[in-house]
């Protein structure tokens, strides 16, 4: 017997708004939180925009220590924190005080790297002969499960506390790892996403690989442009989102507001085999991932209303949707509804797939589909393949039942999560 | 420096780390960072490091070990600042 499992709570730390209220006007508005960086320009970066999330040290303080903060030096444990808490208190949960840890509560909250800036301050005082003056903090700081160590400490939680990693696709995979948690009923309720840190010392090897794009630095906002014909790489950015998972049984016992069913999803990898490389998918996997997701989730490939895609804004958005194309077997105006909200917020990275599921799962929730920005010129290839109605650029307002999110990522490595308008 | 002195400049610096500041009222010389203040163990080196920064000192590892309370913090000090 299976647990069916729900989404009872959201949060979520984006370049185009920081809490719930914040992001979900700018995702119906299309608002972008991509900006000129004067530190990328001075580091003589080839893109020199980026999304960056604005966190006030007043916001900061209502969720760490006066000890905590005087120390802190990662953004990503700063994003991840403020976006788990917020999805534990949108879920109506208590933060218990007692000595008991909550046995029923865990979390899988995944990010690429943790503290990079941290570690780059530790380096810097251990090559200059100063090892002693790292002080307690650089190891919690910089170890990769950092942001699951702090949110585990913050909650109490007495479950599976840990981190998962894989690249672009880590924030999908948390998702489905806790999942299959609550699903066979190891843990009443996991607390899942991902964060990602930002900066230069993150986003610095994307550029020397020139997978950003140079050419937006004095239009910002118009740099990040997936689907578009002239789209010219990615956009770094950063961030975090966070999801509460909890069985049905428990959510309905608690009364809480249930935004989506996840209703099931796949994880998989294309090997590297084939047109698959360290960098580039797969097709034949990520056709694969997306068929078996469906299976999955016991649905048929008509019955999905909307997809929100990887869509980076490289020369690979085509590949994607020939993939979703073929795994579906739809086309043309029978292609569901696609968004990409990269085009607003620049890729998070391993946030990515977090944030976006959390923007996927608002949309279910309150029946829209936000706008792609930056795709008035639609790309040719993809024109052949669907029809422009379905890659909206206006706010559509309509109610949706099943919505398709996939991530991909570095590694070859995919994830579809199928989530369900609860009923 | 009379030892007096040297507990009103460490007082702050021991204040950063202490969560219920209540404990810090009756803040003397026996008092333990960890049992008294309930001062998390992984932080008596952040402790050292901010006491050296505050009083211009160095403390070597063998001295590290035995500040854990103020007294014997008190007499590793006034030893550091005569050793200068």
């Amino acid at each position: 017997m299976h647990n069916r499992v729900v989404i009872t709570g959201l949060g979520v730390v984006a370049p185009n708004g920081v809490g719930l209220p914040l992001f979900t006007e700018a995702l119906k508005n299309g608002h972008s939180g991509i900006k000129h960086d004067p530190e990328l320009e001075r580091l003589l970066f080839s893109c020199q925009i980026a999304g960056k999330p604005s966190v006030s040290a007043e916001l900061a303080a209502q969720y760490f220590s006066e000890l905590e903060l005087k120390s802190l030096n990662s953004t990503g444990i700063l994003y991840g924190v403020i976006a788990g808490m917020d999805a534990w208190k949108d879920a109506g949960l208590p933060v218990s005080a007692g000595e008991e840890p909550d046995w029923d509560s865990g979390t899988v909250f995944g990010a690429g790297t943790s503290g990079i800036d941290k570690f780059r301050e530790s380096v810097y005082k251990i090559d200059d002969l100063q090892i002693r003056k790292l002080g307690s903090t650089a190891v919690v700081q910089t170890m990769a499960s950092g942001i699951s160590a702090f949110l585990g400490g913050k909650l109490g939680l007495g479950n599976q506390v840990t981190t998962n990693s894989s690249a672009c696709t880590t924030g999908a995979e948390s998702i489905l790892m806790a999942y299959e948690r609550i699903k066979c009923g190891r843990a009443l309720r996991m607390l899942c996403g991902s964060t990602s840190d930002g900066g230069p010392y993150v986003w610095g090897g994307f550029d020397a690989m020139k997978v950003c794009t140079y050419k937006h630095n004095a239009d910002p906002e118009k740099g990040s442009r997936p689907m578009s014909a002239t789209a010219s790489g990615f956009v770094p950015a950063s961030g975090a989102g966070a999801l509460i998972l909890e069985s049905l049984e428990s959510a309905l016992r608690r009364g809480a507001v249930i935004y989506a069913e996840v209703l099931g999803g796949h994880i998989n990898s294309g090997g590297q085999k084939g047109v698959g490389t360290m960098t580039a998918p797969n097709p034949s996997a990520v056709q694969r991932c997306i068929k078996n997701a469906l299976a999955d989730a016991g649905i048929s490939a008509a019955e999905v209303n909307a997809i929100n895609g990887h869509l980076t804004a490289t020369s690979k958005d085509a590949v994607e949707i020939r993939n979703w194309c073929e795994a579906l077997g739809r086309s043309g105006i029978d292609f569901p509804y696609i968004n990409s909200l990269k085009s607003a917020v620049g890729h998070c990275l391993s946030a990515a797939g977090s944030i976006e599921s959390v923007a996927s799962v608002l949309q279910l929730h309150h029946g829209f589909i936000f706008p792609n920005v930056n795709c008035e010129d639609l790309n040719a290839e993809i024109m052949t393949m669907v029809d422009e109605v379905r890659i909206p650029q206006k706010m559509i307002s309509t109610d949706l039942n099943i919505v398709a999110k996939a991530s991909f990522g570095f590694g070859d490595v995919n994830a579809c999560v199928i989530f369900k308008k609860y009923s | 420096m009379d030892r007096e002195e040297i507990i009103a400049r460490l007082k702050p610096i021991v204040s950063t780390y202490v969560e219920d500041k209540d404990q810090l009222e009756n803040l003397n010389e026996a008092t333990d960072f960890i049992k008294d203040l309930r001062i998390n163990s992984a932080n008596l080196v952040d402790i050292v490091l901010d006491v050296e920064e505050e009083f211009g000192i160095v403390i070597d590892n063998l001295s590290m070990e035995k500040m854990l309370n103020v007294g014997a913090s008190i007499d590793i000090i006034e030893t550091k600042l005569v050793q200068q």
